[in-house]
Formats: structure tokens, sequence, C-alpha cells
């Protein structure tokens, strides 16, 4: 127990360090991550790519997820509608070859009418959920979202049942005669980095403009923005749209990666499971998200050689940090740079 | 006009189950502003514990009587131990993401313990075979569900609406810091309201067990008709929870009847109805 207690404060002042050099370095660590992220398919082993490719469509996902938790305070628990329906749209649009005139898996057209399905459900969703607030939200979108969900399992003829749509395909971009498909594992990667980069850039960009700030004040006290003269109905409904394409775009990369749209992406698990990585990452951060898409999708790996019950595991997590950091990893790292500096 | 009846008659049914579920939802909800995520897994906790007592010792009454106390047992100890570190205003997604773990580890736990398969508990021998009723013959135990959901209704009413008891509970739901200042052991009345709200998931997870039987996932269905029964009824009234629990009862019902592969979409159009009518549900406690 001693010993276990040395290696924490070891760890911690280590991290310490570490805090402290990359607040004075700033301008170093992000063309490090950058370089690390280029040249990581070609250092690790390909089961490990597998995993990175995972974590950064699920980053988007829950980036998605917290413009509207973090910076709109709007708890959606039914987020995986819209991750679950962009997985089916594209399925459904490699299915039917004609519908996209034959270039079913052509990411210029697959992309936009994924996102163009996902905004109008989630147009749909959003007016009526958002007539409500606070709790309310919170079940009205968990129940929508289960609604897809049985929408999904019972259409059968339209979207497999309970086993899903299979052979979806990896993207292929391009016009006319020049093509280019990204089937391997290594261009994948890259397509799904780029995305990744694009999402991050235009939320930053987002969560930063006036209107970002106009959609936290609404988070920070809606009455007050109301009386302001804002319509804050207007300004939740874009952020819900938003959200829930960014959302059916995470999807439809799921999808092609795994070659199949699953109910399992419909399910309150896959709401669930997106809510915990933004609260153990750090909610109302667009960081925090990506680092708790890292250890979401990470830790099932480590702790499967030690247990089988990883959902016990996810629910002990979401637990643990809900009591006691519920600022998430990126909260506890803040206050420890407050405290140590 | 026969399959009508019946199906009116098993609409009955499932809006009593939801109707006793819904009533400690919003017990909960009305006195401590908590919404408990957890609360269908609770309904399958007093399920699978009545499935083991009516296997050990082969007495539905047993199970009926005991599975809610220890269902309701455990609900005590989780509000003591966390729930109440999480009391407080603006922290309604703490408790809410606490009680939805709570639910992810339910829902894993149940199935380690009591197996993936579908488990049946017959009715008790007293309440078996067939009765007229009508003209037509219907389940005895279903009636008899029926006429103890009822029971039940009434019993929370009068607790509610005409006991010392109840008074103290309306009104902490309206301010329970002023029923504190009155002198009234508030901490108590949150333990025993959550012991209430859960013990009567676990109860309708023992009654409802021989109806709709025991699986994984029934949970979260429960727990989804729950949410939209006070979505559509409204949180914190006893009248809106059992107007709510009728209407999606029936949708469910008769929605399963009639369009066996759309069933949920019925409720979710009475759902969005009611929404863009009353946002807060028909019949909502207006606070503040």
């Amino acid at each position: 127990m001693a010993s276990f207690r040395y290696l924490m404060m070891k760890t911690l002042r280590h991290l310490d360090e570490f805090l402290i050099w990359q607040s004075s370095h700033r301008h170093l660590v992000l063309p490090t991550a950058g370089f690390l992220v280029i040249i990581y398919p070609f250092v690790v082993k390909p089961y490990i790519l597998s995993l990175g490719i995972e974590v950064l469509i699920f980053a988007i996902f829950a980036m998605s997820l917290d413009l509207l938790l973090g910076y709109t305070g709007l708890p959606s628990l039914g987020h995986a509608a819209f991750f679950g329906l962009g997985a089916y749209v594209v399925a459904y649009m490699n299915s039917t070859h004609e519908l996209a005139l034959g270039m079913s898996n052509n990411l210029f057209i697959t992309a936009p009418l994924v996102m163009l399905a996902t905004a109008l459900v989630a147009l749909v969703i959003g007016l009526l959920a958002l007539r409500t607030s606070g709790i309310f939200f919170l079940m009205i979108t968990l129940a929508f979202a289960q609604m897809l969900f049985s929408i999904a399992i019972r259409w059968s003829s339209v979207t497999g049942g309970s086993d899903g749509m299979t052979g979806v395909l990896r993207p292929s971009l391009g016009i006319g005669p020049w093509n280019y498909s990204f089937d391997t594992r290594y261009s994948f990667y890259y397509l799904v980095l780029v995305f990744f980069m694009i999402v991050w850039w235009l939320l930053r960009r987002i969560v930063n403009s006036p209107f970002g700030l106009t959609l936290r004040g609404i988070r920070d006290n809606e009455q007050r923005m109301r009386a302001l003269g804002y319509n804050t109905f207007r300004y939740k409904i874009v952020a819900f749209v938003l959200a829930g394409m960014l959302a059916g775009l995470s999807g439809m990369l799921l999808a092609q990666f795994f070659w199949q749209a699953s109910p399992q992406n419909l399910f309150w698990s896959m709401s669930g499971q997106v809510l915990i990585m933004v609260v153990v990452g750090g909610v109302g951060t667009l960081t925090g998200p990506v680092i708790g898409a890292a250890i979401m999708r990470l830790l099932p790996h480590i702790v499967s050689s030690y247990t089988q019950r990883w959902p016990t595991v996810m629910g002990m997590v979401l637990i643990l940090f809900v009591l006691f950091a519920p600022g998430g990893i990126i909260g506890m790292l803040r206050g420890r740079i407050k405290n140590g500096l | 006009m026969e399959t009508l009846l019946i199906q009116f008659l098993n609409g009955l049914v499932s809006s009593m189950l939801l109707f006793i579920m819904a009533a400690g939802l919003s017990l909960i909800f009305g006195q401590m502003n908590v919404i408990n995520l957890a609360h269908g897994s609770f309904y399958m906790l007093g399920g699978y514990i009545g499935l083991s007592i009516v296997h050990q010792f082969e007495n539905f009454w047993l199970a009926l009587l005991l599975a809610p106390i220890i269902v309701s047992a455990l609900g005590i100890i989780i509000e003591y131990v966390f729930l109440r570190r999480l009391y407080g205003e603006n922290r309604h997604l703490e408790q809410v993401l606490f009680t939805f773990g709570l639910a992810v580890i339910a829902s894993d736990q149940l199935r380690r313990i009591w197996g993936s398969y579908v488990e049946a508990v017959s009715a008790p021998l007293e309440l078996q075979g067939q009765i007229l009723v009508l003209g037509i013959s219907f389940p005895v135990y279903r009636l008899a569900l029926i006429v103890f959901g009822a029971m039940i209704a009434l019993l929370l009413w009068v607790l509610i609406e005409r006991t010392r008891v109840g008074a103290i509970i309306r009104a902490g739901v309206y301010d329970a810091d002023m029923l504190g200042g009155l002198g009234i052991n508030i901490d108590l009345i949150f333990a025993a309201v959550f012991a209430l709200g859960t013990g009567l998931a676990g109860l309708a997870g023992v009654i409802g067990a021989p109806v709709l039987n025991l699986y994984p996932g029934l949970d979260f269905e429960i727990m989804i008709l729950t949410l939209a029964v006070v979505v559509v009824g409204g949180l914190g009234t006893l009248r809106g929870v059992l107007l709510g629990s009728l209407l999606i009862g029936m949708a469910d019902t008769f929605g399963k009847a009639l369009l066996p592969e759309f069933s949920l979409f019925l409720i979710f159009a009475v759902m969005a109805l009611i929404l863009l009518v009353r946002p807060v549900g028909l019949f909502s406690l207006n606070r503040r």
C-alpha cells in the first residue's frame, strides 16, 4: 500500500512537471502531436491501428455531443440516434446502387446525403424535444433514440432487423475518371484523421464565435439570454441539428470501417457510452471528449484480460467520476495546474 | 368486438404495471428532484428476486411480500451512501448520470447472476386459469392484476392526499428547505420516499413477471415506457401519472395488436402530440 502511494505521488509529480513544462512550451505541443498522429500507422501493429481509427471516429461523435451537453447545457441521452442513423443511411445507399447513380460509396455523395438525412431527423426530434428542458429533455431524447432502435429491429425488410445491414463499402473519393478508394486500413486512417481535424477545427471556430458564446450564455442562464432579446429556441435548435449532423457523419465512418450498420449503434448503451466519454474526459471542452473517447475505447481491451464484465467497469468509472471528479480528466488536470503554479 | 374487449383488458393490465412504476418514479422526482434512470433496474431486480423466491419456496405470495422489501432496502442503502452526496441545486445532470451508471452496472450484474435466458414465472395456483368476463374468457391472474393495480392507486392516493405523512411529502414537493426549517427530518423523508419509490418498482417487477416474463433488456424497455408515461402525464402528480399510464398502456397494447411492426411508433405519436400541446405533460406540477 505504501509503495502504491509512493508510485502515485511520483506519477503525479511527473505529471505536474509535464503540465508546467507544456504550459510554457505551448508552441511545441501541437506540432509534436501532429507528427505523432501522422507517423502513427507506420509504428504500430495493424490491430492497434484499428483501435486508433475507432478512437478518432468516437472522438468526432463525443465532440458533437459535447456541443450540446457542455456548450449549450442540453443533456441528450439519445445521441446514438443520429450516430446509428448515419450508419444506416450509408448502408442503405450502398445496398441500392442506383440511388446514388452507381457511385454509392463516393464520399462526395454519401457524406452530404448522410448529413442531410441526420439533419432532417435531428430537426424533427429537436423541434419536439427542445420544447422542454432539463430532465424532460433528457428523457425525451432517450425515448426518441429508443424508438429509432425499435424501428431498426422491427422493420427488418429495410434495416435487416437485429442483424443490421452488412456489405457497407469503404468509401471512395473522386470526380469522373479520377477516383481513389480508401480500401486499406492505412488510407482509411488518414481519411478519418482528416475528418477529425475538420470537425475539430469547425467546432473550435463555432464555440468561440459569437454564436458559440450565445450557446454558452444559454447554458449558464437561459432566462437572462431571453431577456436580452435572444431567440434561444432558434440557437438551441441550430446546435441540436449541427450536433446531430456530426454524429451522423461519425456513424457513417464507423459503418464504413466495420463494413456494417448494426442496431447496437442506435441502442441506449451507445448513447450512454458517448455520454460517459464526455463526462470522463471533461464536459465543456473539446479536448475532453477526445481523451474520453480514447479511454473508453482502449479501456475494454485492457480490462478484458481481467474481467468479462466490461459494462460494470464502465458504470463504475462513470459513478466514480460523477462523485469525485465531475470536471473529468481535463478538470483534474486544470486543478493540478492551478495548485501547482 | 371480442378482440377489442380483450385488447382493452390487456391494455388495462399494462397500464396498471406502468402506473405502479411511474408512480414510484414520479414520487422520487417530486420529492428529491431526481430522475431515477435505474428505476427499470429496480423493476428487474424485484422480478428476479421474486423468481428466486418462487423457485426456492414455491410460494408466489411470499415473493410478493419479500421482494419489494429487499429492493427498497437496497434503495435505502443507495440513497444513503451515494445519492445523498449529489443533492443540491444545479446537480441534476450528476444525479441522472449517477443513476444511469447504476442502471448500466445493474443490467450487467443481473445478467451475470440470473443468466441471459427468458425466465417465466407462473401465476400463483389460486389465480391460474381463465374466467368469463362479459362473455369472453380472460386469464384470472391478469384480472387480479388490474384490481390490484387499482387498489395500489387508491392506497397511494389515500397515503398522499389524506394522511399526515402524505401532507409532509406534498409539502416537501413544493419547498423541501422550508419543510426542514419547520422541524421535519427531511433526510428521513427523502430516504422514506426513495424506499417507497424503489419498493413500488420492485413490486411491479414481481407482479409483472407472470405477464411479461423476465429477460435481459426488459429493464430498459420498461424504463422507456415509464419515461413516456411521465412525459405524457407530467411529473409530480398522481393524477397525471394515472392518465399517462392509461394512455401509454392502451397505445402500447393496441399498437402491438394493430401495427405489430410499429407499436412504439404509436407511443411516439401520442408523446409528440402531447408535447406539441403541453410541453410539460398533461398534469404537471407548477414549481416556482
